[in-house]
């Protein structure tokens, strides 16, 4: 692979996040994005939904062999937790405790497997992107696929303390023209301030979160 | 067009990014580039308008606002600003010449927001370019060839009919000087969901450096001298 120590990271360059000290992962390029949602049929959004998405692509350290062990790939989503979500509050321009849903998802170059996002989102991201969010009990949702360049994977969104707010049931789509290549990795993670333009389809609603098991 | 249609804003997106590299070495700095898109609704869908040009005068609040929008995502001074662009994508219900009410209060709109002034296009007279620090041009030379400004150069732009989730690739050049090699690129954006067929994304770019392995040669940015928007 032509990419790999040389790429790392830099500590010092312009895009850094504070508090961020990405170790490991070989970033090519981030992307964040804010959607502003102002009108729905006509109806005016107010306040208007926003919803942030960050997106790294990486060299993914395994791409074109097997490995059992892939700790490496969990550390990555450990930071990537980090990095993305404080990319998404940044951009929102809010405190973390104003983020409201939030999702993750991973898009693997065709010389990963599945199991490589796997290892990205699930051991270890979600302890990060909560630090970043204030709290965060409920169950971050999450897709993966196998994909390649301009492939797109829709970020499935949920109520960061209460998985059952049906109003912030939602999806904001992540894609990067040029990536995944092959021996690449797109990790995406939203974070909103809002749920859906204009819910009106009952449920659980954000005034009666309890807050505790994550779900209600 | 009988008076002038409000401009209806349904949604902003703007999407920042950092390529670091891209398979060859990596500069200290990542190049930084940014896109910021309005979904519209389009006032003309549906029927020949004879008479759209007015509502370029509507649009020119949007072109500021963009831009402006555009400078924070970049996190960047006017003066930082090395390339731009624009570009429309309208809606199934509506005709190719609705994106080309962009031009105006789009171009002009953004590169009023970095400094460019009426009246002073081509080298020779020497302009306040006040509030912008740094101009993005050479370092500046001083008699007769000084920079009498800054965002010269015409901002290059694409345009499409399109359906929702369509991708446009934005060509980009420098601000000053259309020829500068190092900074001719492009970046493709996209709104997910928009335009709908009575829609029109109208979209502005700007970029804070050269591709990022430029090595192809050409006008370098240093080069810059005639200060007439393109060498």
């Amino acid at each position: 692979m032509p990419d790999s120590a040389d790429c790392a990271w830099s500590r010092s360059n312009d895009g850094m996040v504070k508090g961020e000290v990405p170790v490991i992962a070989a970033i090519r390029k981030l992307v964040v994005q804010v959607d502003e949602i102002r009108m729905e049929m006509d109806r005016a959004v107010e306040p208007p939904t926003r919803r942030a998405v960050a997106m790294a692509v990486i060299h993914n350290p395994f791409a074109g062999r097997y490995a059992e062990d892939l700790a490496e790939l969990m550390t990555i989503g450990e930071e990537l937790g980090a990095l993305l979500g404080a990319k998404c509050v940044t951009a929102l321009g809010i405190r973390p405790d104003q983020a409201q849903s939030y999702g993750k998802a991973a898009i693997v170059g065709e010389s990963g497997e599945l199991e490589h996002a796997a290892a990205i989102l699930h051991p270890k991201m979600g302890a990060t992107l909560r630090r970043e969010v204030g709290s965060g009990a409920a169950l971050v949702p999450s897709a993966k696929k196998m994909g390649g360049l301009g492939t797109a994977i829709d970020v499935p969104l949920g109520h960061k303390n209460a998985a059952f707010v049906r109003s912030h049931f939602d999806a904001i789509e992540a894609r990067i023209g040029d990536a995944p290549r092959a021996h690449e990795i797109v990790v995406a993670i939203a974070v909103t301030d809002s749920g859906r333009p204009l819910p009106r389809v009952g449920g659980l609603k954000v005034g009666e979160i309890v807050g505790q098991d994550g779900l209600r | 067009m009988t008076e002038p249609q409000r401009v209806a804003v349904r949604r902003v997106m703007t999407h920042v990014e950092d390529v670091f590299h891209e398979f060859g070495p990596a500069p200290a700095a990542p190049l930084r580039r940014a896109a910021a898109m309005a979904v519209i609704a389009n006032p003309f869908a549906g029927r020949y308008e004879p008479d759209i040009a007015p509502f370029m005068d509507e649009l020119k609040p949007l072109g500021l606002d963009l831009a402006q929008r555009l400078l924070v995502a970049l996190d960047a001074s006017p003066g930082r600003v090395m390339g731009y662009g624009k570009a429309a994508i309208v809606g199934a219900a509506g005709e190719l010449e609705h994106g080309a009410l962009w031009h105006v209060p789009g171009g002009y709109g953004m590169r009023e927001v970095l400094g460019w002034q009426e009246g002073v296009a081509s080298g020779g007279a020497t302009a306040d370019v006040t509030g912008v620090t740094g101009p993005a041009g050479a370092t500046g030379g001083v008699g007769a060839n000084a920079q009498p400004g800054n965002a010269l150069a015409i901002v290059p732009s694409t345009k499409k009919v399109g359906a929702p989730g369509a991708t446009i690739d934005v060509p980009i050049t420098h601000v000053n000087a259309s020829y500068v090699r190092s900074h001719l690129d492009a970046i493709e954006v996209r709104v997910p969901g928009a335009p709908a067929a009575d829609e029109v994304v109208y979209i502005l770019v700007m970029s804070l450096g050269p591709r990022i392995h430029a090595r192809l040669g050409g006008l370098r940015v240093e080069q810059i001298e005639r200060w007439d928007g393109q060498r």
